[in-house]
């Protein structure tokens, strides 16, 4: 088990190597003048000479590749260009509001979207199932900032029970007016997933109860509720955890559209900005950062497997 | 054992509906016969003779969707299960009436431990918790006869061995001590010697607790092994029922007459050895090990074949016989060059094909085929009949018009219409989809024929007939065949030779009729001692 885990964290090694050259090359191979694009149209020579010089552009691109790698290994993402603080203070600083969005998210998620995928694979079939199966066919066909727009209409402007925008921290406000805001851009980002896990459930339920041991667990006299959850969901779990853990990675990358539309300074704000200004290093450390946590959040879900079935051992 | 009659189940006139479309209309039409308390009655029948339909419909487990009992009652102690309501019937299922099933891997559930759902039964049924219910679990492992029950208590299904997590079933069933214990082909998975150890336990815990047995099988042999009375069925309908003895000495119904008259017999016919020529096919110092060194050399390591030589000439049939484990298949695979032999030499007509490249084994590959166990997974069900049968010699550069001559003519030799060659393999029964295995292997003009389990997955009285279409393909092409089979019986009918592996080796190999008469080997006998029914002469045998 520790020998998996240390080979699988060597692993990581490579990949992030690979993502970082991309990163580097992804600046240096675009068309034209690192430093003039990042400039702008309206940049001075001296604004550019300045970026250059800041980015190290002058010396020769193995030894840009080198030094980065060596910031990359000290910690350093680099200087933000606009704001100069250093990229790892802003991922810091943002890092609260997403983490704790996706937390939201995939709880509620979880507490909606299992129960749901079991009961269709129980009733398979049934007009149950068929609804279900309908509400998830919605939840992937509706844009996500359609829906946030539409419950921020009718639950934050016309029934005004929630409110509209923003984020209040639970470290600094308490708990209550956090959950408060968290609502709609949960609600919002969770419909997704729902469908996605939801599904999955379903389909992972329904294969398991055909298998024999359901029937022997029937010919004990085993109630149909403990059959689901003791002998059905545990057997299915295994799929539904991995599109559980692709989806909390899928959502720190990808609260973008939710945070702009509810107004949370969070990294999806920040990945925002950063584009809008050309603010690249903050783009580039992004990037790794958010490769990073996928790569862990991988490796976690991985590591899991053993909890849910005795046959998987490392 | 004699038996008063004080029946624990009795069905009347059990009917059970199909689906509309089925190809009948009733799974089972007015079926009647009675379990009584201590004795073991067996339920016997081919595939689609609806036993399972009744067991199940007896448990209250078929889906009530699809297959609804719209006539009869099922009198369980006095209660009939058809007019119970679902909390009952689920509370008599455990504590009246048990079942356990054919394959004891996919009837354990693979995440719970083994204990804990021998323990569920418990829990469900008792007030026992916590150690007191572990010390019982714990008690009736011991009593199914498993070594060291606190600690195969942890153990989940995959770590144990198919005797034993049939064991586990056992345990689990009769832990409340039901009145009724259905048995649905509860030793048809296991190995031969398993199978003996785990019917004499059955009897063994039947006699001690005096319970009625449903116990339903295909096969004659088991049936002569454990039955007191036998229950015969066909089509869905019950054809005969009697005492073991007069049903096995002297069967009235045809069915059961060609029933029993298709179980081959322990006896190996008499006749000289038909090889001739020069060998078709050889193997010397055959070698397999599967496993690789892991990551820090500490991989785990098995030697599936040790040293096996074996020569088969043209016109005979070497039989290797062993149970699961044995390397037998491994064999197989080795000389078809489906796995690549780790050494040794591997001879066909003058060329040793174990290591050469797969462009020089191409010319090779026709001179083997193989026809495989399961019929209705070993034909793409996507590809028309003829499609599978000209597929191989069109790969070989003969012509589209030539090759469906070829597989016409074929089909004619195997028995069945040519002009069924653009249907779908759906579209055939078991035994006729074995045969058109057996055509397409023909239709590659091979050398070698090697038949692995071929017959294993079919009805006896299927059986038969594949068994001789098997020995006339062998005469009629001058075949050299290797039959690869776990099944004592088949294997003396159609052996000339016989080849006997354990454990990857080879333990003993000569004459068919010398190895039954006389074995050498102290495995060897012990597989022909645990040949279920070894004491009965059936109407075929000899």
């Amino acid at each position: 088990m520790l020998r998996y885990i240390l080979i699988r964290i060597l692993a990581t090694i490579p990949v992030m190597v690979i993502v970082a050259a991309f990163v580097f090359l992804m600046l240096r191979l675009s068309p034209g003048d690192p430093a003039s694009v990042i400039a702008g149209d309206y940049a001075t020579a001296e604004d550019i000479a300045r970026i250059r010089e800041k980015l190290g552009l002058n010396e020769p691109i193995l030894v840009q590749f080198v030094n980065w790698i060596g910031q990359l290994l000290r910690g350093d993402l680099g200087t933000s260009i606009f704001s100069n603080l250093p990229v790892t203070t802003l991922i810091g600083q943002r890092l609260e509001p997403t983490l704790l969005l996706t937390l939201t998210t995939i709880l509620f998620t979880v507490i909606v979207a299992v129960p749901l995928g079991t009961l269709a694979a129980w009733k398979s079939g049934t007009l149950i199932d068929r609804f279900v199966m309908l509400f998830s066919v919605g939840g992937f066909s509706v844009p996500v900032f359609v829906l946030g727009y539409i419950l921020i209409y009718v639950l934050a402007m016309t029934l005004k029970v929630l409110p509209v925008q923003g984020y209040r921290s639970p470290f600094e406000h308490g708990l209550g007016p956090f959950l408060w805001h968290m609502v709609l851009p949960t609600l919002t980002l969770s419909v997704i997933f729902i469908a996605l896990i939801a599904r999955m459930t379903r389909a992972s339920v329904i294969e398991v109860l055909q298998e024999d041991y359901i029937r022997t667990a029937r010919a004990k006299g085993q109630s149909e509720f403990t059959i689901l959850l003791r002998h059905g969901l545990r057997n299915a779990a295994v799929p539904i955890v991995t599109v559980i853990g692709i989806g909390i990675a899928l959502l720190i990358g990808g609260v973008v559209v939710t945070e702009s539309v509810y107004n949370i300074p969070g990294l999806g704000r920040l990945v925002l900005d950063a584009v809008q200004s050309r603010d690249y290093p903050i783009i580039q450390g992004l990037i790794l950062f958010f490769s990073f946590v996928y790569i862990l959040i991988n490796l976690l879900i991985d590591l899991s497997y053993p909890l849910f079935d005795p046959r998987i051992r490392y | 054992m004699t038996a008063s009659a004080d029946p624990v189940l009795d069905i009347r006139g059990l009917t059970v509906r199909l689906p509309e479309g089925a190809d009948r209309a009733h799974a089972i039409e007015d079926v009647s016969f009675s379990v009584n308390r201590g004795e073991i009655v067996c339920v016997v029948g081919e595939s689609g003779s609806g036993k399972s339909v009744t067991a199940f419909t007896v448990m209250g487990l078929i889906p009530r969707r699809e297959l609804t009992p719209v006539a009869g009652e099922i009198m369980l102690e006095g209660d009939d299960l058809l007019k119970q309501r679902p909390r009952r019937l689920r509370q008599l299922r455990g504590e009246r009436m048990a079942m356990i099933f054919q394959e004891p891997m996919t009837a354990l559930n693979p995440v719970m431990k083994a204990g804990e759902q021998i323990g569920e039964m418990l829990e469900i049924h008792t007030s026992l918790r916590g150690e007191a219910r572990k010390e019982r679990v714990i008690r009736a492992m011991d009593e199914v006869g498993l070594p060291d029950p606190a600690s195969m208590y942890d153990a989940y299904p995959h770590q144990l061995s198919g005797g034993q997590r049939q064991r586990i079933m056992i345990a689990m069933a009769l832990s409340l001590e039901p009145a009724l214990l259905i048995a649905d082909e509860p030793t048809t998975a296991l190995d031969v010697t398993t199978q003996a150890r785990i019917l004499d336990l059955m009897k063994d815990i039947q006699r001690r607790h005096g319970m009625g047995v449903m116990f339903i099988t295909h096969d004659f042999g088991v049936v002569a092994e454990i039955a007191d009375r036998v229950v015969v069925m066909q089509h869905g309908k019950v054809v005969e029922q009697g005492r073991a003895e007069d049903i096995l000495q002297n069967p009235q119904h045809p069915y059961t007459r060609m029933l029993i008259g298709s179980v081959p017999g322990l006896v190996p016919p008499d006749r000289p050895l038909r090889g001739h020529g020069e060998p078709a096919l050889s193997t010397i110092g055959l070698n397999k090990v599967y496993g690789s060194k892991g990551l820090f050399g500490t991989g785990r390591v098995v030697h599936a074949a040790k040293d096996v030589d074996l020569v088969v000439q043209r016109g005979e049939t070497l039989g290797v016989v062993g149970e699961s484990g044995s390397g037998k298949s491994t064999v197989a695979r080795c000389i078809v060059r489906l796995v690549d032999p780790t050494d040794g030499e591997m001879t066909i007509s003058g060329t040793d094909i174990a290591r050469i490249g797969e462009g020089a084994l191409r010319p090779h590959r026709r001179d083997i085929q193989i026809v495989f166990q399961d019929p209705y997974r070993s034909l793409n069900p996507r590809c028309t009949i003829g499609q599978s049968i000209t597929e191989g010699p069109m790969n070989f550069g003969i012509g589209k018009a030539e090759a469906t001559d070829r597989a016409r003519e074929l089909m004619r030799v195997v028995g069945l219409s040519p002009d069924a060659l653009d249907r779908f393999p759906h579209q055939f029964s078991g035994g006729q989809r074995q045969r058109i295995c057996i055509a397409r292997a023909l239709a590659m003009e091979p050398k070698v024929l090697i038949a692995d389990e071929a017959v294993s997955a079919l009805d006896v009285s299927v059986q038969a007939q594949v068994l001789d279409l098997l020995d006339d393909v062998r005469e009629k092409f001058d075949l050299a065949m290797l039959f690869i089979t776990h099944d004592l019986r088949v294997a003396a009918q159609i052996c000339d030779r016989i080849m006997v592996m354990q454990h990857g080796v080879v333990v003993e190999q000569g004459r068919t009729r010398d190895i039954y008469m006389n074995p050498q080997h102290p495995y060897t006998e012990q597989l022909l001692l645990a040949a279920p029914g070894r004491d009965t002469t059936f109407l075929s045998a000899g």
